[in-house]
């Protein structure tokens, strides 16, 4: 199991997986909205898409998890 | 003059738009959201509301929400800062129609200022050099490459609705051009809600000057001289000054009655801005019109000695100009850096709480700064939390004085940028007086990862 957290708080502009996705380390999960710039999510592993635990338009607060891997 | 206004922004515009209103007996307004429940413009204003949630379109960009305010407040003229309905030509049109003064030119101005493809048109029908491009949006892919193969590469694909640097893009062949194209387009559509491009020639080490304009109800127009703009990152700007260490008078007249020219052919009124892109040559062409106040109007205020936001009201008010274009003085040199909370190589944002901070003090320093020990920096709004403007008698002295006071400027808790600003003021380059738009990518390191995807 493998965490995607987020290193600052913000709002989860778009969300470009879902769930049952295989990602590749260092591909882009997400992309947050904050202070009026776009900041990339990328995943810190290859896995699985597990569940999603903030879906677009929901605000993250800095080390919150985005999403599970596996 | 209005009795009582209302200031429809936050941060340090409303604290900086509250001074002037103070100082000429006009009581002011403030709104404010969740998030701003403590912030210095809320305690400056003599009355202050809650317009809503923290983001900006729960709060700040709540049109209807803003009218109860007025109407309840007894505002009888709104200020909008910059940013947020500034340079909305509805919500300007709207305050009309509820017998309030917009204090700003009005909403056809606006509208036509707002769009790239009309302002454009406008200004060539006005005389005002543009840069080589295309006045109808594209209607698909293939036709921007033809364009873009006509006035040659490289060029710059520029969604209409864009600003901020969204929706803008350089590219130098067939391929970047091709590919670039839907991408900005569909972040154009999903920001701004319109997806229409165009494309134009891509002026090399430019230089970004732009003119200060006033103009009255009454048709007196006056331009305020240049600010010099042109160290930027990521399209925004970081570092201002005035007047720019790159023209020399004959230009900056030629500039200035250039952008009056422009500013009364649209019919304009109130504090406007044409902003330039000024080659090696010194040939300019027009970019946009702000048709609103500017972050960085203070440079200008220190080197004319003018109130660029009590000349708003003024104007707004129904007044006269009551000074000629030979009576505008241009005394010294200014600089203003902004002070941005986000991480000095990156350029990413850092929210978080202001542990401590320490201001430079002199009589040649202005502080435009509403944030103290213990202000939570939100992730909500532009990270630009303050601003630092030096004067000097020439610029040598002010860039002096600017790295004094940037050396006793402290801020703990959250990351800012006053590394880089130390970084390029004392560049060789910038020193010099050199500094294109290019400055920061060519000579300050490059940022890791702080590309846009």
């Amino acid at each position: 199991m493998m965490k995607v957290t987020t290193n600052m708080a913000g709002n989860v502009w778009k969300m470009l997986v879902k769930e049952g996705d295989q990602v590749e380390e260092g591909q882009d999960v997400a992309i947050l909205e904050s202070m009026k710039m776009e900041i990339p999510v990328a995943a810190e592993a290859s896995g699985t898409v597990k569940v999603i635990h903030k879906p677009e338009g929901e605000f993250v607060d800095e080390g919150e998890v985005l999403l599970e891997l596996e | 003059m209005f009795t009582k206004v209302l200031i429809a922004n936050r941060g340090e515009i409303a604290a900086r738009v509250i001074r002037t209103c103070q100082r000429m007996g006009i009581k002011t307004v403030a709104i404010y959201s969740e998030a701003d429940e403590h912030a210095l413009h809320v305690k400056l204003a003599d009355e202050a509301y809650l317009v809503g949630k923290p983001r900006v379109n729960e709060s700040y960009l709540q049109v209807d929400k803003i009218m109860e305010i007025a109407k309840e407040s007894g505002a009888e003229a709104i200020h909008p800062g910059y940013g947020l309905l500034s340079e909305n030509s509805a919500f300007a049109k709207r305050c009309i129609e509820e017998g309030l003064t917009f204090i700003g030119p009005s909403p056809e101005v606006i509208a036509k200022m707002g769009s790239k493809i009309e302002a454009r048109k406008a200004m060539e029908a006005a005389g005002v050099p543009v840069v080589p491009g295309i006045e109808h949006a594209l209607k698909d892919v293939d036709e921007a490459a033809e364009v873009a193969e006509r006035i040659g590469y490289p060029v710059m694909l520029k969604a209409s609705a864009g600003g901020g640097g969204i929706g803008m893009q350089i590219v130098h062949n067939e391929e970047e051009c091709r590919k670039a194209f839907a991408g900005n387009q569909t972040r154009a559509q999903s920001f701004f809600g319109d997806g229409a491009m165009f494309v134009e020639k891509y002026i090399e080490n430019p230089r970004h000057i732009e003119i200060q304009v006033l103009a009255d109800q009454q048709g007196n127009t006056v331009y305020i001289w240049e600010r010099d703009c042109s160290v930027q990152r990521r399209h925004q700007k970081v570092v201002e000054e005035a007047p720019s260490p790159f023209l020399d008078e004959a230009t900056r007249a030629k500039m200035g009655e250039m952008a009056v020219t422009a500013a009364k052919a649209i019919g304009y009124s109130n504090a406007g801005t044409i902003e330039c892109l000024v080659d090696e040559h010194k040939e300019f062409y027009f970019l946009e019109m702000n048709t609103r106040l500017q972050v960085e109007h203070p440079v200008t205020e220190e080197i004319s000695g003018l109130d660029l936001v009590e000349w708003q009201l003024r104007i707004a008010a129904g007044e006269a100009l009551g000074f000629a274009q030979e009576e505008i003085k241009l005394e010294g040199h200014a600089i203003e850096v902004r002070i941005y909370a986000e991480d000095p190589k990156t350029f990413f944002p850092s929210p978080g709480t202001i542990k401590e901070i320490n201001l430079p003090e002199a009589p040649y320093i202005r502080h435009e700064c509403p944030v103290s020990a213990g202000s939570a920096v939100t992730p909500f709004y532009d990270p630009m939390i303050a601003k630092l403007v030096v004067s000097a008698p020439t610029r040598d002295e002010a860039i002096e004085r600017l790295e004094a006071a940037l050396g006793e400027y402290t801020i703990e808790g959250i990351k800012t940028n006053i590394p880089m600003l130390k970084e390029v003021i004392a560049h060789p380059v910038f020193k010099r007086g050199e500094a294109t738009t290019a400055f920061v990518a060519e000579n300050l390191q490059p940022a890791q990862g702080g590309k846009r995807s």
